[in-house]
């Protein structure tokens, strides 16, 4: 009894070092995230960058009035969330069944080669898998060829509206179905083969099995990475699209965060290029709040 | 587990592997092809000749690369970078999950602390107040700017967190009886045994530091101090913003050279190759990690 109030006092006593502990990175997380978050206020200004923000005139809502008029917004709000859905859905029937797949591979040596190559691309920046892509679409690139071998005629695969976001989708689909898959293929492997076994006595065959019993033991994950997911719809993917699009596909490919760092850096137009990105981020949150909600409700888990 | 046997068995478990063996020859191919773009002669890559193996075998892309000042200024500053990322991230993060890691019991500032993380991990002032402040601090066209404002990855911190209260209690007990300070008990009994977590959180902010371009392109306003993924996302503009921006005659040639082509492929691949160095470990404790670490607080 002694003993554990001795080592409670030096536990109390310890508060002032955690704090100490604190400090440092608490100084970065205030002038790198909350002194930007003041800066909002450029937002609802007319930011001159010579008299800065405490000089510069206020507007109110004036640039989220001309934000909503602008033809731009709607579309590009459409091509964010069409391409961002896409993705997520897309990305997670890939992504659990080329678990499923590579749960059946016996040949130890033969998983381990594939398992190796699907998960490299994830490791890859946009910037050096841009390149790639565009190798391998261009005009007279491999898959053109093949597409020629077909008789069909050549496809200008980047620079086109209507293969634009099929593409975009796809190619992030296939940076990305191998690493994602790796949570799924953990919820498989933790599935009682004890089932299985029930089941394929009783004649059920692969595909009864899958549906009855795998898929089912997975349903929680897939939930928590669904939900996860919806975190991510506005936000389709800045680094993939800056790499891939050009003016041609602005139509179909712009999308907000891209629009934010064109309109800001390029145009120089810091309030509304700050207003839509504050727009972007308070539906961002909101999204987020709800995903930890049904995560939360759904699987006991949270995501923060 | 039992299997039904019989030729349809068979058939599918083929068509399995068929299947799996495909998938990543997908992900194998247009790798392959830019490795094959960039040992080929530059004339089979203007015919579009190179597939998936090099046309006219040749080292000559990389011999240029050696002579190459911009090249190699940003992989330095890139490998700066990771390191000055790297340590500064683990300083901070095993600084602050540590205290995080007690309960509000046994720290009191706790959920404010925790509080202001989770938001800032919400919500952001986003590019251009960031910007602002950048720039307002003289970061711009430094390396720090790179650095600085990623130094807390909060996902990382709630990962080491979760881990080090996985940490027996009666460890730290026996080390306060013993005299260490808290600093002492993070350093002596906690970090011992979180090997993997570290490690894990040290290989995303490898990774991360690497290849991220964004912040080069917005915090340096000089090529010079661009960093590799910047300087190389620079080579590839295309011809039709060259001339919308106006380009001038010269840099159009540049552009249609097609000679450069295997270059900017082979620039591509040594880019890459501090990454596949250390893919085993990526491997070992990134895809573990990710199925450990990942949610609940």
């Amino acid at each position: 009894m002694k003993k554990k109030t001795f080592i409670q006092k030096r536990i109390m006593r310890s508060q002032s070092m955690y704090h100490m502990m604190m400090l440092p990175g608490m100084i970065f997380v205030l002038i790198f995230s909350y002194v930007p978050m003041v800066g909002i206020v450029m937002a609802f200004q007319d930011y001159v960058p010579a008299k800065g923000i405490l000089g510069s005139e206020f507007v109110g809502l004036q640039h989220f009035k001309y934000m909503f008029s602008l033809p731009d917004i709607w579309q590009i709000l459409t091509n964010t969330v069409v391409i961002a859905v896409g993705k997520i859905i897309l990305g997670t029937v890939m992504a659990i069944a080329f678990a499923i797949l590579l749960n059946e591979i016996r040949v130890k040596f033969f998983k381990k080669a594939v398992q190796t190559i699907v998960y490299l691309p994830h490791f890859l920046s946009w910037v050096v898998l841009a390149a790639v892509v565009i190798n391998m679409v261009n005009l007279d690139g491999p898959v053109n060829q093949i597409v020629q071998m077909l008789g069909l005629d050549k496809i200008n695969f980047l620079g086109s509206n209507t293969w634009f976001r099929p593409m975009i989708i796809v190619t992030d689909v296939w940076k990305e179905f191998g690493y994602n898959s790796i949570v799924y293929l953990a919820a498989i492997t933790s599935i009682d083969p004890g089932l299985h076994e029930a089941a394929a006595m009783d004649g059920a065959n692969w595909w009864k099995r899958i549906w009855h019993i795998t898929l089912p033991g997975m349903l929680p994950i897939i939930l928590l990475m669904g939900a996860m997911n919806l975190t991510s719809i506005l936000s389709a993917g800045f680094d993939q699209i800056y790499n891939l699009y050009s003016p041609m596909v602005y139509q179909t490919g712009d999308v907000l965060d891209t629009y934010v760092y064109r309109m800001g850096m390029i145009s120089r137009q810091y309030s509304f290029s700050t207003a839509v990105g504050l727009l972007r981020s308070v539906v961002g949150m909101a999204l987020m709040l709800i995903a930890n909600g049904l995560a939360k409700k759904l699987t006991d888990r949270k995501i923060f | 587990m039992v299997q039904k046997k019989g030729i349809f068995s068979n058939i599918g478990k083929g068509a399995i592997y068929l299947i799996v063996f495909l998938l990543g020859l997908i992900c194998l191919l247009p790798l392959l092809n830019i490795v094959a773009v960039s040992f080929s002669g530059s004339a089979a890559v203007a015919a579009n000749k190179v597939g998936f193996l090099p046309v006219d075998f040749t080292t000559a892309a990389y011999e240029k690369i050696l002579g190459d000042d911009q090249f190699w200024r940003s992989f330095g500053i890139s490998v700066i970078r990771v390191i000055l990322g790297l340590v500064l991230n683990l300083v901070l993060i095993v600084l602050m999950a540590y205290p995080l890691s007690k309960s509000k019991r046994e720290f009191k500032g706790r959920s404010i602390y925790m509080n202001m993380l989770i938001f800032a991990m919400l919500f952001n002032g986003g590019m251009i107040p960031t910007y602002i402040v950048v720039k307002n601090l003289g970061l711009l066209n430094t390396v720090w700017a790179l650095v600085l404002p990623g130094a807390v990855p909060i996902f990382s911190v709630i990962m080491v967190m979760n881990f080090f209260m996985g940490v027996p209690k009666a460890l730290e007990e026996a080390a306060v009886i013993d005299g260490a300070t808290p600093f002492q008990v993070l350093t002596r009994v906690y970090l011992p045994c979180s090997k993997p977590v570290i490690a894990t959180v040290a290989l995303f902010s490898i990774v991360g530091n690497w290849n991220d371009f964004f912040s080069g392109l917005i915090y340096m306003t000089k090529v010079n101090n661009y960093p590799l993924q910047t300087y190389i996302q620079s080579l590839s503009v295309k011809l039709e913003d060259m001339l919308n921006a106006g380009g001038s005659l010269s840099s159009l040639v540049n552009i249609m050279d097609v000679s450069s082509q295997n270059l900017n492929a082979a620039k591509i691949v040594v880019s890459v190759i501090p990454l596949l160095m250390i893919y085993p470990l990526l491997q070992k404790y990134l895809i573990t990690g990710i199925v450990v670490g990942s949610v609940k607080e």
